[in-house]
């Protein structure tokens, strides 16, 4: 089907022509001002920050260098050979390995109970539509505030002075900062319910417990659950490096691999806490898919 | 309720046998709930036991923190020779927050357009891309500053590369996943113009997604600030360093200053991205409207 276009006069179009100019114009002034903001930022951060591009270049070819140094056997009887060709060799402390994974999962678990335990009493009173007092209700916003912006590896330090090394000190600082975090999420789901059921509940006499019991959790708990089993994926991550610091799981072991420059060693547990992470990640997308359709099926 | 039986009470026995269906316990649901709930609390006893928890232990912990703490009060830097010292590192650990999220934002928006499934090159590329970066953020911040101290030594340096290699995992999953939810309309548009594939990404696709991408990189500017205040500890440079060192030589009272510090600088990053957030996404919503 063929179409023709007539096109207006000159004349005519001329006015058009110039208003789609000066808008494109004005667009470019201002990406053109917001690149020269950013670019000015980027070279005085970059002097802040001590960045020397040759450094970088002269040694990229050692980031290189050392993934293929850490995937070569080093010593042992299969020198310079590639660390996948003797499995038995290169997972050599399996068993040790696993153990110390376990322990990073529970501690990632029990971090992430307590603070939803934690999150899950005090976000409540966080909640505009519940707790009137707002005086009280700032207080815990800032609680919550406080313990999710101190990062879970300076509370681990603090808490290793005063608990003493091993994986105590790695489940509290967890557990506060997953306090702060899941506090301040769960309270917002909770500012977002129905109101309905608790006039109800209010209207039947029913003291404040009564009504969160019977008129916000069954509103709340599905969405509680899916933010919680979220935290519990990023703890993981969390407490595969609290050993850095003395505060138990596979850490530090993986510390004392990359200090002393075991490279086998280095590249068999990266790929231990990299399947985890990716297996935790699964798991938890898996039911929290299977949450979120029991939610929309009545 | 029982203290005042009211109306509705009365009748409960009138309800029950009209609603039966209602009141009866499901025994499925419950004692599938019951069947959770004792799993969880197993798994959390097992691990009270498994990781040495003990009451003596936590409560004489708990006592020494709350020394620490007493300790901490008043913050205080110690001199101002050193408060200088950590003015100097905030800075270091805002530009190392700074570099690593734009370099990561720079590098992973090629490798977002590869992984997304409309603007992908061919399904191979694709699931290896996927595979490459669910690797990538596999491991912590922390673990990629050890590793590129290894390449460029101690230092700041250290931690943009550190930041940025950590963020271009999870910045290349968020925006692969924001070029998937665009919307189809203007791509067709171009197609239909005679556009070749780039100009619809170009014209079609880019319009759409960079609000939305703009807005993940000032978040995590902010979160990236967290980040980088702890990646000291390891020796890649900002104020972790001075903060490690302060806690093992029990200087308490210039810990708390330097948390108030940090807590200080996250408050007006978090005030100025929220700002430009609401700026930058609130923009395309007032053209239209």
């Amino acid at each position: 089907m063929a179409t023709s276009f007539s096109r207006l006069p000159d004349d005519r179009l001329a006015p058009y022509a110039r208003a789609y100019d000066d808008a494109n114009r004005k667009k470019r002034v201002q990406a053109i001002l917001f690149l020269g903001i950013v670019a000015g930022l980027t070279l005085l951060s970059g002097a802040v920050a001590e960045v020397d591009l040759f450094k970088l270049f002269g040694n990229l070819g050692n980031f290189f260098s050392y993934f293929d140094r850490i995937l070569t056997f080093d010593s042992g009887p299969m020198v310079g050979r590639r660390v996948w060709t003797d499995p038995s060799e290169w997972l050599w402390g399996l068993g040790k390995w696993l153990s110390l994974l376990g322990d990073t999962i529970l501690i990632a678990y029990l971090g992430t109970m307590l603070g939803a335990i934690g999150a899950f009493l005090l976000c409540f009173s966080a909640s505009t539509n519940l707790m009137p007092n707002a005086w009280l209700r700032g207080l815990v916003k800032r609680v919550f505030e406080f313990c999710r912006t101190v990062p879970e590896i300076v509370f681990a330090l603090i808490f290793i002075i005063a608990f003493g090394l091993g994986p105590v000190p790695g489940v509290l600082a967890i557990a506060i900062h997953t306090m702060g975090a899941l506090g301040k999420l769960f309270a917002e789901v909770v500012e977002n319910i129905d109101m309905k059921p608790v006039e109800g509940c209010t209207a039947t006499g029913a003291g404040f417990s009564d009504t969160i019991r019977f008129a916000v959790v069954p509103q709340v708990l599905s969405n509680f659950a899916s933010y919680t089993l979220l935290r519990f994926e990023i703890n993981v991550r969390g407490a595969s490096v609290m050993g850095f610091v003395g505060a138990g799981g596979i850490g530090q072991d993986l510390i004392e691999a990359i200090r002393k420059f075991y490279y086998a060693d280095v590249s068999a547990l990266l790929l231990l806490i990299i399947l985890t992470v990716v297996l935790i990640d699964l798991g938890t997308e898996r039911l929290r898919h299977a949450l979120i359709s029991r939610e929309e099926r009545p | 309720m029982n203290r005042s039986p009211k109306l509705a009470v009365q009748d409960l026995h009138a309800l029950k046998s009209r609603h039966a269906a209602v009141f009866a316990p499901s025994w499925a649901t419950r004692s599938a709930t019951i069947a959770t709930v004792a799993v969880l609390a197993g798994l959390f006893v097992f691990g009270f036991w498994r990781l040495d928890f003990s009451f003596t232990k936590l409560v004489s912990g708990i006592g020494q923190l709350g020394v620490l703490i007493w300790l901490m009060i008043p913050p205080d830097p110690g001199s101002w020779a050193r408060f200088v010292t950590f003015l100097g590192a905030l800075a270091e650990t805002v530009a190392i927050a700074f570099l690593g999220t734009l370099l990561a934002a720079l590098i992973a928006f090629p490798i977002g357009f590869v992984a997304a499934r409309n603007t992908t090159v061919n399904r191979i590329v694709r699931f290896a891309s996927r595979r490459v970066l669910d690797g990538i953020r596999g491991i912590d911040t922390l673990i990629w500053a050890l590793l590129w101290i290894n390449v460029v030594g101690l230092g700041p340096f250290a931690g943009v590369l550190a930041i940025m290699t950590a963020d271009i995992g999870t910045f290349g999953k968020l925006f692969s996943e924001a070029i998937e939810a665009a919307d189809r309309k203007p791509v067709e548009g171009i197609v239909s113009t005679g556009g070749a594939r780039l100009h619809q990404i170009r014209f079609g696709v880019l319009p759409q997604v960079l609000p939305v991408i703009a807005g993940q990189v000032l978040y995590f500017f902010e979160s990236n600030t967290r980040s980088s205040t702890i990646i000291g500890i390891v020796g890649a440079g900002g104020i972790g360093l001075h903060l490690a060192e302060q806690i093992r030589t029990l200087e308490w009272q210039a810990v708390s200053f330097l948390v108030i510090m940090i807590l200080i600088t996250v408050a007006v990053i978090d005030a100025v991205s929220v700002r430009l957030r609401s700026a930058i996404i609130g923009r395309p919503q007032r053209a239209a409207a």
